[in-house]
């Protein structure tokens, strides 16, 4: 019997043979990897980042039911809702390029430091392919950098700063939403329509980014239809009681309050400037009159009765009858029993631009998704024709502008569409001076 | 001049919360040593029993119209408030007055609140550091926080003023101003006078009751006290019920002014801080007085014509106000010799 010797050479030999198989795996997948991330199993993995804490929580709670929605959706699960209303007829229902689609969440806590750690870890330790959602302009500029860096495909939630798509666009991001210039344009004609143009606006400003970029477009276009600005006070983001803010309106000839708030801010001035009688008042003969450029129904929600009457802006709203917005709704409200908010409806449809592009593409690489995704016309998602805008990655599409409803019949029957402006009025050149400073760059794979 | 007036009618009502507040801290640091950083989630957490009166109040049964639809196209439910199909406009009318009325559900809910806390969590922290007692206080009010949040959600809740405390009253009419010069909200006003009442009921109790006079001596000379045979830690435990009302309330009372929500207290607790240190630790008067002094500054910081002098002066006056008062006078306005100073 002649048994195995162990001596030096035979172990280094031994030791040099495993080490090279340990390492071949480590190799190949190196040299093989096409993008960051790419799915090598049954399934694909897409990252929701949205607030689960902080003031957006329930902005969040109901991105992510829609998310949630929107996976069962892809997967061939419940009643296919916008699937069977978008113009793309690519996606079948059987996940995304014949993978499973999963998804794991991170919780943005609307600070943008802790939404692009949660951003990281979803991509580094969980492999999303992909990462959605938001609902502040801070945070979707701050991870859309992150996405660009690390070379994943970047789906804006809710944010409607111009600068997410001016001058901190990203090859790698893309944002459906509308923004802040869209707005100006498509409440100007409304208000000189129902308010005439001999007006004194005065501005509260929620003192960051969002605030600024919607106080600039707002006073753009009312100044266009003759209003005068009188002033323009920018308010501490949070501040609870405007109050202190509110009562220098009285005195300062103005007879338009344009409160240029979101989230919590907003009901909270809104509320305050009703309780200081402002909605009852007139000055020089004209009633005083309170705009909101960005609404939301959460928000209208929180501001209860204040809002009657009240004119603002919207990117989509459940009561739409097109037949995208009905699927839709119908999905939801079954699922959940309650319609689904802008935020949600922005995000289900992120999720399935995103899955549709990728189908087309016939690839998970973030470079065929931006090239699936640049100049992509569609439509049945609610808005009506939708272009993905190829050098800013803005969607553009009718914009909503609504009203603070006089008779509501439920809790959730807050607001009412009165008018749906054409996309021709709210486009703008993608090198209009707001939206400058910035380029798009290259997509990045991340290799 | 009316832009002055308005500012000083504006400073009071914040004036007036933050001063129910600060009067809240001090009694518990005057008697217990603690520095309790979970007092805004009091403020909060009074301000919900107000939601819960709302919602109990709004305690329905659903009737379905079958002629009007949901947003599915089902058949509408449409929900009626018992005390609506009881009572009828009387019944509607008392669901206008669950804010005022939420003062009976906050009352017993602060004080269990209060000594619950106190006697659970707060007691074992008394020869603890400062430091120990701001961890485990703030660690408690998140806490609470995320309590609420999860019941609740995080959007502010609106809360209803009586409609015959609505509107806004012409204060610059009575003054010779101008029509519509200088308005101010009722129920601002309502709650500028609730605060008046409650600080000095607070007072009263303190100062001629056989109860609070032995509270102030225990307050300035604990060991004597125990000497005499009483019980100075019952009653200092009571006195930390005792505050959380007068905080509980204080929050039930503010919600016409700012609808409630989860983090509230947070934005109340820092600025109420400043109060105290301003208005001199242990010092009651020395609160009350800061907490006006400090909420009519704010709201005068805010003035444009202020702003315009020294831009985002409305952001750090407070603090500004904490440094210059701190530098002067060390113990603050009303501070008493040996607090917080050894």
């Amino acid at each position: 019997m002649s048994g195995t010797k162990l001596n030096r050479r035979g172990v280094l030999k031994a030791g040099g043979v495993i080490g090279a198989g340990l390492a071949m795996p480590t190799i190949f997948t190196s040299q093989a990897r096409a993008y960051v991330n790419e799915p090598t199993g049954s399934d694909v993995v897409l990252g929701f980042n949205v607030p689960q804490s902080g003031a957006y929580a329930d902005e969040g709670a109901d991105e992510l039911r829609a998310y949630e929605l929107a996976v069962e959706h892809l997967n061939g699960g419940g009643d296919g809702g916008m699937l069977n209303t978008f113009s793309s007829k690519e996606l079948q229902g059987n996940g995304i390029l014949g993978k499973k689609v999963t998804y794991v969440t991170g919780d943005t806590q609307t600070k943008s430091d802790a939404a692009r750690a949660s951003a990281q870890s979803m991509i580094q330790k969980d492999g999303a392919i992909m990462i959605t959602g938001g609902s502040s302009s801070g945070v979707a500029v701050a991870v859309q950098n992150l996405c660009q860096e690390v070379g994943v495909i970047f789906m804006a939630g809710l944010t409607h700063s111009n600068d997410t798509t001016g001058k901190d666009r990203k090859a790698n991001g893309f944002r459906h939403f509308f923004n802040s210039e869209m707005s100006g344009r498509a409440l100007a004609p409304i208000l000189e329509a129902n308010y005439g143009t001999d007006r004194n606006a005065y501005h509260l400003t929620a003192d960051y980014n969002w605030g600024w970029t919607t106080e600039g477009a707002v006073k753009t276009y009312t100044e266009s239809i003759g209003w005068n600005t009188t002033a323009a006070v920018r308010t501490p983001l949070g501040a609870g009681d405007f109050s202190q803010y509110i009562t220098p309106v009285l005195n300062s000839g103005a007879d338009t309050l344009i409160l240029n708030h979101y989230g919590r801010d907003m009901v909270n001035s809104l509320t305050q400037a009703v309780q200081f009688g402002l909605r009852d008042r007139q000055v020089d003969g004209k009633d005083f009159v309170v705009v909101v450029p960005l609404y939301s129904r959460l928000m209208a929600q929180g501001a209860g009765e204040n809002v009657k009457g009240i004119f603002g802006s919207t990117n989509w709203h459940w009561s739409l009858q097109d037949e995208g917005s009905k699927a839709f709704v119908q999905s939801f409200g079954t699922k959940y029993g309650f319609p689904p908010s802008q935020a949600a409806h922005t995000c289900y449809v992120q999720a399935l631009l995103y899955a549709d592009a990728a189908q087309r593409a016939g690839t998970f690489n973030p470079c065929g998704i931006v090239e699936a995704l640049e100049d992509f016309e569609f439509d049945g998602l609610g808005n009506g024709p939708t272009l993905y805008r190829a050098e800013d990655h803005q969607c553009f599409k009718p914009v909503l502008v609504v009203k603070g409803k006089e008779n509501p019949t439920s809790q959730y029957d807050l607001l009412e569409v009165v008018d749906v402006t054409p996309t021709e009025q709210i486009t703008y050149a993608p090198d209009h001076p707001d939206f400058q400073g910035g380029e798009l760059g290259n997509c990045n794979a991340g290799v | 001049m009316d832009a002055i007036l308005l500012q000083i009618l504006n400073g009071l009502d914040k004036g007036s919360a933050y001063a129910m507040i600060a009067l809240g801290l001090t009694l518990i640091f005057g008697t217990l040593g603690v520095v309790n950083f979970a007092h805004g989630a009091l403020f909060m957490i009074g301000a919900f029993c107000a939601v819960i009166m709302n919602r109990v109040l709004q305690l329905s049964y659903e009737v379905v119209d079958e002629t009007r639809v949901d947003f599915l196209g089902n058949p509408l439910k449409v929900q009626t408030p018992y005390v609506e199909a009881w009572f009828g406009e009387f019944g509607a009318s008392i669901i206008q007055y669950s804010v005022p009325m939420s003062i009976i559900l906050a009352i017993p809910v602060m004080i269990v609140l209060g000594i619950g806390m106190e006697r659970g969590l707060i007691k074992h922290f008394y020869k603890r550091p400062h430091a120990d007692q701001i961890l485990v206080t703030f660690g408690l009010a998140i806490v609470l926080q995320e309590i609420v949040k999860f019941f609740f959600g995080a959007n502010p809740i609106p809360q209803p003023t009586p409609d015959a405390l609505r509107g806004a009253i012409d204060f610059g009419v009575y003054l010779g101003f101008e029509a519509n010069a200088v308005v101010y909200p009722v129920w601002r006003f309502v709650y500028f006078v609730f605060a008046l009442g409650l600080i000095g009921a607070v007072m009263i109790f303190l100062n001629y009751t056989t109860f609070g006079m032995v509270v102030r001596a225990g307050m300035a000379d604990r060991e004597t006290v125990g000497i005499l045979g009483i019980d100075i830690d019952k009653r200092f435990t009571a006195m930390f019920g005792l505050a959380a009302v007068v905080t509980g309330v204080a929050g039930a009372m503010y919600t016409p002014i700012l609808s409630p929500d989860y983090h509230m207290g947070m934005d109340f607790l820092v600025l109420c801080f400043v109060v105290v240190v301003v208005g001199g630790m242990g010092s009651l008067p020395g609160a009350v007085a800061a907490g006006f002094l400090l909420g009519i500054l704010q709201s005068f910081s805010a003035m444009n014509e202020v702003k315009a002098i020294i831009p985002g002066i409305d952001q750090v006056i407070i603090y500004l106000i904490a440094v210059i008062v701190l530098l002067t006078r060390p113990r603050g306005l009303m501070g008493r010799k040996g607090v917080m100073e050894e």
